[in-house]
């Protein structure tokens, strides 16, 4: 059976660091911080007081209170970048076959302000339990991929993925197989968290996963330097329309890159930390690679996982080496990371955006927060550091790794 | 309008997302309000909350129009 090309034909992001598309690609190239203090809850006893939250966002402005109040934070903003993809593309002004549309998306945990507001609720009462009715509808994770469904009657293939910081990733590796396998026209993808809250930021905290630098919020987040302490947890949420090519055509729709391919695998060595010498993340991009027909000399800029933790960073640095040997040397490399924070189940779809708009624009965006140069990295790498570089931009490769061991990579090329 | 039936008109307001006028006595949460099985499950809740009490599930399957929430809360409200 010959594999039909897939081709994405719509985006949406609502981002620390704009809350459109275009705002979130202006805030990248401009090598803005999305870190600030948290205004969410009251974090002045937490080790950690500050995270990269959205800003400016009254969601009565996108969706109905009444409907609002019935859907967890991560599933509001799930609808509200899966709307802005959907409008972007038209897919739906050309009257297509709804049962052929399917929605695949992701979260790392879904709705855990819900879930702590209602034991807050149970705790503070006599004993006798008062569940609201929505509660276990707002909470599950696989809701939101329900939500997109309903408000545009998408017939098609509907489920959540769950990898932790992999999710969004695996989504759209799902949807790009399901679409090249002739099972779909269409697939809303990509993922959402909101995980800011006083459980998610305890709870991270307590994993010691999080960077303490209260002092300087937005110099926080800084892949690849000497001095990183962890990640800056980030919340948002990013949607891509992908589209079987034939039928993008066909109703004439603008057409921003092709995946190329995807990869997945696994560490199998420990819940939270990296395989010491990258053994996961050196396979998984080994088989994005061989999936898209690639080779290492063909990509131009790797978004990398890195997430300013001090052992992951160094273990990707490594996997990148092994895979693509002298070519390392060419590419550029840059984690996006330092600018939204770690956007968790939603961080995979927001770079696969970095690198289709990287593709698009012939820019590559850049590794901001770079003070001291680490001795455990390779000088020689182009890590993009501080300043966007305009360079072409043929094919562009994705890391996402989750606890659990989850790796995945996709790789986006420019439509021939 | 009775206390209660105020009460009851802005918790129907507030949980529906309806107009004032629309909350007539005889209305019915499911055919006039555009409640769906679990916004009256909820309703029903915010009655329990806001007036002490606690409606059984048997007695709460016949709460179904705005007046028969106020007349049920004004015989059992304490």
């Amino acid at each position: 059976m010959e594999l039909k090309r897939v081709v994405v034909t719509g985006l949406g992001a609502l981002t620390p660091i704009g809350n459109t598309v275009e705002e979130y690609w202006n805030g990248l190239i401009s090598g803005k911080s999305g870190a600030a203090p948290i205004k969410q809850f009251d974090a002045s006893k937490f080790k950690t007081q500050f995270a990269c939250e959205i800003k400016d966002f009254n969601v009565e402005d996108f969706i109905d209170r009444k409907e609002a109040r019935k859907l967890d934070q991560f599933s509001q903003y799930a609808m509200v970048s899966s709307s802005e993809a959907m409008a972007d593309s038209k897919l739906m002004e050309s009257d297509p076959n709804k049962d052929r549309i399917g929605v695949i998306w992701g979260s790392g945990i879904g709705g855990l302000k819900s879930l702590q507001d209602e034991h807050e609720n149970f705790l503070d009462g006599d004993g006798t339990p008062k569940f609201n009715p929505f509660f276990i509808p707002k909470m599950i994770v696989d809701i939101a991929a329900g939500h997109i469904a309903i408000k545009y009657g998408l017939r098609g293939p509907n489920f959540a993925t769950v990898s932790a910081c992999a999710s969004s990733s695996n989504a759209i590796i799902d949807a790009y197989n399901l679409i090249r396998l002739g099972k779909a026209d269409a697939i809303v993808s990509g993922g959402s968290e909101a995980a800011v809250t006083i459980m998610g930021v305890g709870g991270f905290n307590g994993l010691r996963a999080l960077s303490m630098r209260n002092d300087s919020p937005e110099t926080a987040s800084r892949p690849f330097d000497k001095d990183r302490d962890g990640f800056v947890l980030g919340e948002g949420a990013g949607a891509l329309i992908l589209e079987e090519y034939e039928h993008a055509v066909a109703r004439g729709a603008k057409i921003y890159a092709e995946v190329a391919g995807g990869g997945m695998s696994c560490d199998a060595h420990h819940i939270t930390a990296p395989h010491p010498e990258g053994l996961g993340a050196r396979n998984v991009m080994i088989e994005a690679l061989k999936d898209a027909e690639l080779t290492p000399e063909d990509v131009d800029y790797i978004n990398v996982h890195g997430t300013s933790t001090p052992l992951g960073d160094i273990s990707e640095t490594k996997a990148i080496k092994d895979v693509f040997g002298e070519n390392a040397y060419n590419l550029n490399i840059s984690s996006t990371k330092s600018m939204t924070g770690h956007l968790l189940g939603a961080a995979g779809v927001i770079e696969a955006i970095a690198c289709i708009l990287s593709i698009k624009n012939d820019i590559v965006p850049p590794t901001i927060n770079h003070f001291t140069d680490d001795p455990e990295f390779d000088s020689k790498l182009n890590f993009t550091f501080n300043k966007a570089q305009e360079r072409k931009v043929n094919v562009a490769l994705s890391n996402t790794f989750g606890f659990g061991g989850h790796n995945t990579s996709t790789i986006f090329k420019k439509l021939k | 309008m009775s206390d209660i039936k105020s009460r009851v008109v802005s918790i129907i307001i507030d949980k529906l997302g309806v107009e004032e006028a629309e909350v007539t006595i005889e209305a019915s949460f499911t055919n006039d309000l555009g409640a769906d099985s679990l916004d009256t499950v909820e309703l029903i809740m915010e009655f329990e909350k806001e007036f002490n009490i606690a409606i059984p599930d048997d007695q709460a399957e016949n709460i179904q129009t705005v007046g028969q929430a106020v007349t049920y809360i004004e015989e059992h409200a304490k």
